[in-house]
């Protein structure tokens, strides 16, 4: 009698369950997110995420707020890689108004971006080998970063919500000092990062505990909506940068990095792979840097020099207008991507002419592909679903915009 | 596959379904269709081998408060990976009677974008798994998105565009 009780008690494990907080403050999570999970010793049953605890209402205050001050906004989707968000949304105003950009300012977007998505995926990368217990990459890798926040500050003088460039191109050329760090960033760079590489790509702890952990299909991260390294770690080659291309990446040659098994190890791989492209790219770019203006003509939306808004009576007008934004605004609605260092980050904007935008919808994918995330954890240990949290490299600011 | 071949085929197979169309103003083609029929229109754009429209991009909500009996609106983003064609898909439906079909069924990654959607407009998507609030508090009570709520203090005058003649086209405020 007694032992069949037992033996029923196994068949309904309910009581045995332990419920587990994982955030929402918590280091493992890297930001503000909870994870209710329900435990079976170290296994995980089934989990709950919680998301939102940084929402900011993003979409509801761009309805309110003229078309260059939205800028700021974007800066706080992924603040890993802050500038790939506000070109993204300048190039979506640009599409609405009708602007090119001259090649020189497309040219420079692409080098910025680049190196955003540098710094995007080196958090991400060395984050994982943290999570894996190697804190000693991550350190120089901050290094790294540190470099990269220096060439941001140089272009627009600050380092994490950057507000880089402007509507019309960017908003300085390149400075002698800008000129000087990147080249001896080119330089230096590629040894250190393959020397960080080289600590883990191939280091038997680290693929014991990278390979097999979180692996998602390639059927299901797109049926999740993944885009992305996320996505090409499952095998899809899809990337808006060849997809659909802005900014003149046309005009570069660079490979997509895909991986087969879409699991922690393999997400990390192309990331790691997307660095060295990225890298060739801003190579590319500098290289053939042309000659020319660093932002288009349109003195409805760019600020005139600030010298001749005293002198010029021209200059002054437009200032007033770019101030008060008494700019006519085109009627429509636009839908633009980019690629993000987290996937296609997308722009939907609605325009009824207005000095603001009627509906402004951004797509964040780390929102649209961290649902998939309980799915991904099931049945795996605690300390493999914190490894496949950092892995997908899940940013509190696009999650909760 | 160009844009008139998709709404030739698209008339052919499901007749009566796509009540306008229009090319947006980047080149997106827009499929104006009613929630009758939004889960046909969906499941034929994704399932339809000439179609192939395989990615869900975005689906987001909209608030027209001057359409009078189509005040609220989903917007769907589709894409087609493998000739690499965008479509949009709107449906409009009235504010007083928020109910649409969930795409969940087509695609997991509906789940969340239309649980944002319920939270910040109020609309429901009969079907839905688990339609609760995502980024706002549960016990809110209002639908933030919607055009009535201001951002802030209603009484205020000064940043009223109606002022400066920057109004728009479609009326943002109900007072």
């Amino acid at each position: 009698m007694q032992v069949q009780s037992y033996f029923s008690s196994l068949d309904n494990l309910e009581g045995e369950l332990a419920t587990l907080n994982l955030g929402p403050t918590h280091p493992a999570t890297h930001g503000i997110f909870q994870n209710v999970l329900k435990m079976d010793g170290e296994r995980i049953v089934s989990g709950e995420p919680t998301i939102g605890y940084i929402h900011r209402a993003f979409e509801k205050l761009a309805e309110h707020r003229p078309y260059n001050q939205i800028t700021p906004i974007t800066d706080r989707l992924n603040y890993c890689s802050s500038p790939i968000n506000n070109m993204g949304w300048h190039m979506t105003v640009e599409k609405l108004i009708g602007c090119e950009l001259p090649k020189r300012a497309q040219y420079m977007r692409v080098i910025i971006m680049e190196l955003a998505r540098i710094a995007d995926h080196l958090v991400c990368d060395a984050v994982i080998g943290v999570d894996t217990g190697a804190l000693t990459g991550f350190t120089y890798m901050m290094q790294e970063r540190e470099r990269i926040y220096e060439l941001y500050e140089e272009v627009c003088g600050s380092r994490l919500t950057t507000n880089i460039g402007r509507i019309g191109g960017m908003e300085r050329d390149f400075t002698p000092v800008f000129h000087e760090k990147l080249q001896a960033f080119l330089k230096g760079f590629p040894a250190r990062f393959e020397e960080f590489n080289n600590l883990l790509e191939r280091n038997r702890i680290f693929m014991d505990r990278c390979i097999g952990a979180g692996p998602i299909s390639a059927e299901k991260a797109i049926s999740y909506g993944f885009t992305g390294p996320n996505l090409r770690a499952a095998g899809v080659d899809y990337d808006v940068r060849v997809m659909s291309p802005y900014s003149s990446y046309e005009d570069f040659e660079f490979d997509i990095p895909v991986g087969t098994s879409g699991d922690t190890y393999d997400r990390f791989v192309v990331r790691q792979e997307e660095i060295r492209q990225s890298l060739r790219i801003i190579n590319q770019a500098y290289n053939n840097l042309p000659e020319g203006d660093y932002h288009a003509d349109v003195p409805t939306f760019y600020l005139p020099e600030k010298p001749d808004v005293y002198t010029k009576m021209e200059a002054l007008i437009y200032h007033f207008k770019v101030v008060m934004q008494e700019t006519p605004i085109p009627v429509g609605e636009v839908y633009h991507a980019v690629e993000g260092g987290n996937g296609e980050l997308g722009f939907y904007l609605i325009s009824d002419g207005g000095r603001h935008p009627f509906r402004l919808h951004f797509r964040r994918p780390c929102f649209i592909y961290y649902q998939a995330y309980p799915e991904m954890i099931k049945g795996s240990l605690l300390s493999d679903a914190i490894l496949t949290m950092s892995s997908m490299n899940v940013i509190a600011g696009e999650l909760d915009a | 596959m160009s844009y008139e071949q998709i709404l030739e085929h698209l008339h052919k197979v499901l007749p009566g379904v796509i009540t306008s169309s229009e090319s947006a103003h980047d080149g997106i083609l827009n499929l104006y269709t009613s929630r009758e029929h939004i889960m046909a229109l969906l499941s034929t754009l994704r399932d339809d081998e000439q179609l192939n429209f395989n990615f869900l991009t975005s689906l987001c909500g909209v608030h027209y408060p001057n359409q009078k009996g189509q005040e609220l609106g989903v917007v769907y983003h589709l894409h087609n990976w493998v000739s690499n064609v965008r479509v949009r898909v709107k449906v409009y439906f009235p504010k007083d009677d928020p109910h649409t079909e969930t795409a969940t069924g087509l695609w997991a990654t509906a789940n969340w974008m239309e649980r944002q959607e319920y939270d910040f407009f109020g609309i429901i998507f009969t079907g839905h798994p688990d339609l609760r609030r995502i980024l706002n508090v549960e016990d809110m009570e209002v639908f933030p998105m919607l055009k009535e709520y201001k951002l802030e203090d209603g009484t205020r005058t000064d940043k009223d565009d109606r002022f400066f003649g920057r109004e728009g086209n479609y009326e943002r405020s109900f007072d």
